[in-house]
């Protein structure tokens, strides 16, 4: 348990220490999402429905930035033994790694989504609910991208790659996301689509771990 | 015996490195691995940690010794991160590795980096990257080393250090193997001479 934490807490220092940047890519969602009013327009029902949309599509794209360098870095400055010489298994390192990303990023960019939201023209009210819900789908984005970065972890200039190992897995909790989204911004933020959301996000916490270390051990020897 | 190699033959690329390489080893003794670069150093200390498959023979371990509680590694990447502290780097590896928390202070001190403890790693020298590397040793005691090249990028009083890390483990019951271009450490008590 103890090996967990100091993993976590490394990489959460890590996320917010100068030149690794968990800044660039809550950055890049806002300046993302700020674009959007200057390519359609400044007309508030067009932006009321696809303000939200958009804000996803956005929080995927900033998630996949951070997730390139996540075990790339660790297998090229030699991270990655010292965590196969751990006695916590690497399921669980991996999903603490993760997990310190949710909080150094996934959870800023959810908090960030929420004037946002108010910007692009959503209910003030539902501003709360688009940014949980966001919080919840970072949470898959993350867990899901976990695999891909650990897949590619030994591919120079992996970017491209991951994308397209780990986008198909971001459709379902973008699908019931911005569905959520959209009723939240209606009055009603909590039915199916968020349940549905909590649902592809347990099954990336789950499947999502064990997935990367499996292919962090094969990157290994 | 604590570590034994039966036979091993080990491959790279589909090129074999080596054949017919026995060895054992028991608490207390030190083996140093010599070779031409290339000669499969680091391959037979990355088999014995596991993350290299035998290309024939095997690697045993004595009962109770496994490499996630049992095993150091010093290898070529020193495994550090740039915006981490120096101490922070100890702290992480006390968790990580299963050591004490209460032994970061001591550990800094022996490897003479305690005056750089709040500063980020990246302004460390490449000796003292691996100063900090060799903590890990001190801050989590486990029974094995497996050194490659550890001297690399150590000054005169750094080599002086490691030489006497190995003499102490050794004396205490620790087994260190360790694979050298120079004279460092005890009086071996094997040498392995590859290629």
């Amino acid at each position: 348990m103890s090996a967990i934490l100091a993993l976590f807490r490394r990489d959460l220092a890590l996320a917010w220490s100068a030149g690794s940047g968990a800044a660039a890519p809550v950055g890049f969602f806002l300046g993302a999402a700020m674009l959007l009013p200057l390519s359609v327009g400044a007309e508030r029902t067009l932006l009321g429905a696809i303000g939200a949309p958009i804000l996803w599509i956005a929080a995927a794209l900033a998630s996949l930035m951070v997730l390139e360098r996540l075990f790339q870095a660790d297998l090229e400055e030699g991270g990655l033994d010292q965590m196969l010489l751990s006695p916590a298994p690497l399921e669980a390192l991996a999903a603490a790694k993760a997990a310190a990303l949710w909080v150094g990023v996934g959870l800023p960019i959810a908090a960030a989504a929420a004037p946002a939201a108010i910007a692009l023209q959503a209910p003030p009210a539902a501003a709360g609910a688009i940014a949980l819900g966001l919080a919840i789908g970072e949470a898959a984005f993350l867990f899901a991208g976990l695999v891909g970065a650990a897949a590619a972890a030994s591919v120079k200039r992996a970017g491209v790659l991951i994308a397209l190992l780990v986008l198909p897995f971001f459709a379902p909790p973008i699908l019931f996301g911005a569905a959520a989204a959209a009723a939240a911004a209606e009055g009603a933020p909590f039915g199916p689509a968020f349940l549905l959301l909590c649902g592809t996000t347990l099954f990336a916490l789950a499947l999502g771990p064990i997935a990367a270390a499996a292919a962090l051990r094969l990157q290994a020897t | 015996m604590i570590l034994a190699l039966h036979d091993l033959a080990l491959a790279r690329g589909g090129r074999v490195l080596f054949e017919n390489l026995n060895l054992r080893v028991a608490a207390g003794e030190f083996g140093v691995i010599r070779g031409r670069n290339g000669a499969g150093k680091t391959s037979l200390l990355r088999a014995i940690a596991g993350w290299l498959r035998p290309h024939a023979g095997r690697i045993a371990f004595a009962d109770g010794v496994d490499a996630s509680s049992s095993l150091h590694v010093i290898g070529h990447g020193d495994g550090l991160k740039g915006g981490l502290g120096v101490g922070a780097h100890v702290a992480y590896w006390a968790g990580l590795l299963g050591g004490e928390r209460a032994s970061v202070a001591r550990a800094l001190d022996q490897v003479g980096l305690a005056a750089l403890a709040d500063l980020p790693a990246r302004i460390l020298s490449r000796g003292q990257a691996r100063r900090l590397a060799l903590a890990r040793l001190i801050v989590a005691p486990r029974p094995i080393w497996l050194l490659d090249e550890p001297a690399a990028g150590l000054d005169g009083d750094g080599k002086a250090l490691l030489d006497a890390m190995i003499g102490a483990h050794c004396a205490a019951g620790g087994v260190a193997l360790a694979a050298l271009h120079e004279a460092l450490g005890p009086n071996p008590d094997h040498v392995v001479q590859l290629g």
